[in-house]
């Protein structure tokens, strides 16, 4: 999707600060100077091509629930096997694979620290391969959104 | 489901209409996290959804806001999209006493987005302080950090670079839904 000046605007303003009112998309319309339906027609837009995955909350994981980043090291041959056994896990919600002899990295969700246990004791006996876990002992940078650099991308 | 979740004692209290329905925040929480509704009356639209009114919804955003369960409101990027392919994952070994001040440093370059303090699992895993850095590609990733290392003074604590290779999974963390 080619994106033009408006919607980089959009993306530039409303990380953050989106406005928490009635008529949100209007009050974000007048600031940009178009109609609201033209604010809410690009949203869905960059929402389809998967430019945005959507507007709204961003919650704050470890006051709502129990999470831990968690990482294996997978036989090379075997890392997409594993990467799919690990998403198959019930609150799997990021998984990347990275260039280490840890190649494996997930983070795990559950309603709370118990269910979270049980869980990676189950996934870490069916893996069968040694597992880092390694929950979040402080915070120091929230995830406000961050700048794009346009010009780098372009 | 959980009813002990912090946010369930959330139950804000709208001027002479006594406190929400907790079981209408825990829908109203489940419909937040896909994001807001693109319609003209969002909130309206979420009222609907889970049987609260649209003022009683705006005010339990606001009081989520305010009390940092909700991080923030707005647009969230989808940086691969974009064009953003490198991401490295940092990692430092530094020593208990000073990781404050470290993190402290890392947290303000622009182009770290997470910073966070885990635990040594010695002998496997010496490092205690992951910071985030997404990148247009990654020689600017390096040079980035590279610049981080001399304006943090962080050259002498030993670090690792893990650059992702692929993304199985990337997608907002749900802890209400029925999984």
């Amino acid at each position: 999707m080619k994106l033009d000046n408006t919607d980089k605007q959009l993306i530039n303003l409303y990380q953050r600060n989106l406005p928490v009112c009635e008529r949100p998309f209007q009050e974000m319309a007048q600031q940009l100077d178009i109609p609201e339906s033209e604010v809410i027609d690009r949203l869905q837009s960059l929402q389809n091509h998967q430019v945005i995955s959507r507007v709204g909350p961003v919650f704050e994981h470890h006051r709502a629930g129990a999470s831990i980043l968690a990482a294996v090291a997978a036989p090379t041959e075997q890392l997409d096997l594993v990467a799919a056994r690990i998403n198959r896990a019930p609150g799997v919600n990021h998984n990347y694979a990275r260039e280490h002899t840890y190649n494996l990295w997930f983070v795990m969700t559950a309603p709370d620290e118990d269910t979270l246990d049980e869980r990676l004791d189950e996934l870490e006996h069916q893996l069968r391969l040694p597992m880092l876990r390694l929950p979040m002992v402080r915070q120091y940078h929230i995830d406000l959104g961050f700048d794009i650099d346009w010009e780098a991308l372009a | 489901m959980n009813t002990s979740i912090d946010y369930l004692a959330v139950v804000p209290d709208v001027a002479g209409r006594g406190a929400i329905s907790a079981w209408g925040l825990l829908r109203l929480r489940q419909h937040l996290e896909k994001g807001l509704p693109l319609t003209a009356r969002p909130y309206q639209t979420l009222a609907e959804q889970t049987g609260l009114t649209e003022r009683e919804v705006i005010t339990a955003v606001d009081q989520w806001q305010a009390q940092g369960l909700i991080k923030r409101m707005g647009l969230v990027v989808k940086h691969r999209t974009l064009g953003y392919t490198a991401n490295a994952m940092v990692v430092w070994d530094i020593p208990d006493a000073w990781v404050g001040s470290a993190a402290e440093a890392i947290s303000s370059a622009p182009f770290v987005t997470l910073c966070y303090q885990r635990p040594r699992q010695l002998p496997d895993w010496r490092y205690n302080l992951f910071c985030m850095i997404h990148g247009v590609d990654r020689q600017r990733v390096l040079a980035q950090l590279e610049s981080l290392v001399a304006s943090a003074h962080l050259k002498k604590f030993p670090h690792s670079v893990l650059f992702s290779t692929k993304a199985y999974r990337q997608c907002g963390g749900r802890y209400v839904s029925h999984d």
